[in-house]
């Protein structure tokens, strides 16, 4: 797959709009996810998933192409969703962060989906607890924690995404870790 | 060894792929005994599981789309450009039509005079040039706009540009064939195509330049 992404980086760069349809289709789901989970409502996840696309193609000729392109579409995602974060006049936070927002969002998410059977809606309330217990932590290890578990990245590859120290990237890893021990250790 | 700093210490090293050889010793030895330490292991290890089956989340309907449609606009000859190698027969077929409307048969039409390259001895009906019997033409002739009938002989190449050479026969004898004979080669253009072909191998040819 990586290969393929390569290719069509070559020919957005030459200019060929069509070939970003195809990698705006393999990542939507991916940058969509790590902007719900870091922003925490559907309504600013669609705006900043959208608006890391379309900077990644007006920008797509400063982009190296010995790098790999989700390190570099998971960077430009992840400092607008902190941007995001930062802007926030205090009562929209408190407004994003009341209870049952999230919910209402992610069950309209869910309700499109296709209904599972009996047996693994439990789950399914299992995984959106875990969702939320994720939502809730500190954006700084929230970011690690969903671009370590939930993306695969390496530590390197997310020192190289949010640009800090592989040193701070594994202190805030351990953080995030206990911090969610804690959290899910009665699940 | 203390159990809060450095245990709990080894057992994220160890998460993180980090953990030395004597360090894995260490830590496995002092798990062994420490049954806080074991708990505290086996809930890093179940929180990173559960972390795996956070729930999953779609992007909304239409993403993809809405993303395209603001993208700012791309450079107008590179569309063509791939729409034309997308549609290579539809490309000729719009290249065709465009000639069309664009007027090239009407203009070409307009030029329909008779040209021919030499006349003596050369007799004219109409549109047709008939070389006579006994008249032997010396040279290359070139007929533009009309047709010929080669009674007597032509020494040399016979061009003919949106006309045919005609076969007159001699019926009264019964037989069909060309009485005269072109002692060299016939070439016959229908100008009008040759023309288009000639044209949309250029475009073609600037299409896929770039
Ligand atoms: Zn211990």
């Amino acid at each position: 797959m990586d290969q393929i992404i390569r290719e069509k980086i070559k020919l957005v760069k030459k200019g060929d709009q069509s070939a970003y349809e195809d990698v705006v289709s393999f990542f939507q789901n991916k940058i969509y996810q790590h902007c719900f989970r870091m922003l925490g409502n559907a309504h600013e996840a669609e705006d900043i998933a959208q608006e890391a696309f379309i900077r990644a193609y007006v920008n797509i000729h400063s982009f190296d192409d010995k790098r790999k392109f989700s390190t570099w579409l998971y960077r430009i995602a992840t400092n607008l969703t902190i941007d995001r974060i930062r802007k926030r006049k205090p009562d929209y936070y408190l407004d994003a962060e009341v209870k049952g927002t999230d919910g209402l969002d992610m069950y309209s998410q869910l309700a499109s989906k296709d209904r599972l059977p009996g047996e693994e809606v439990e789950s399914i309330e299992l995984q959106r607890y875990i969702h939320q217990e994720i939502s809730g932590l500190p954006p700084k290890y929230r970011s690690i924690i969903m671009l370590r578990y939930l993306e695969e990245f390496s530590l390197q590859e997310i020192s190289d995404i949010l640009d800090i120290p592989l040193g701070t990237v594994k202190t805030r890893i351990h953080r995030g870790r206990e911090a969610l021990r804690k959290r899910l250790r009665h699940v | 060894m203390n159990c809060n700093k450095e245990a709990v210490e080894l057992m994220h090293k160890y998460l993180d792929g980090d953990l030395s050889k004597p360090e894995e010793t260490e830590l496995r030895v002092h798990l062994e005994d420490c049954e806080a330490c074991q708990t505290h292991f086996h809930e890093l290890k179940r929180t990173i599981t559960l972390i795996h089956s956070a729930e999953q989340i779609s992007a909304p309907k239409n993403f993809t789309e809405n993303v395209m449609q603001q993208l700012p606009a791309e450079k107008k000859r590179m569309r063509y450009s791939r729409w034309f190698k997308a549609h290579p027969i539809l490309t000729a077929a719009a290249i065709f039509f465009v000639f069309m409307i664009s007027g090239v048969f009407s203009a070409w039409n307009q030029d329909s005079e008779l040209v021919v390259s030499k006349q003596e001895d050369l007799i004219i009906q109409g549109d047709t040039v008939i070389v006579p019997e006994g008249v032997t033409v010396e040279g290359d002739l070139l007929v533009k706009n009309g047709n010929l009938i080669v009674n007597g002989t032509v020494d040399g190449n016979v061009t003919l540009i949106n006309g045919k050479l005609l076969e007159e026969s001699i019926e009264s004898e019964g037989l069909m064939a060309s009485v005269g004979e072109v002692n060299g080669e016939l070439k016959m253009v229908d100008q009008v195509f040759e023309w288009i072909w000639y044209k949309t191998k250029d475009l073609f040819k600037g299409i896929f330049a770039f």
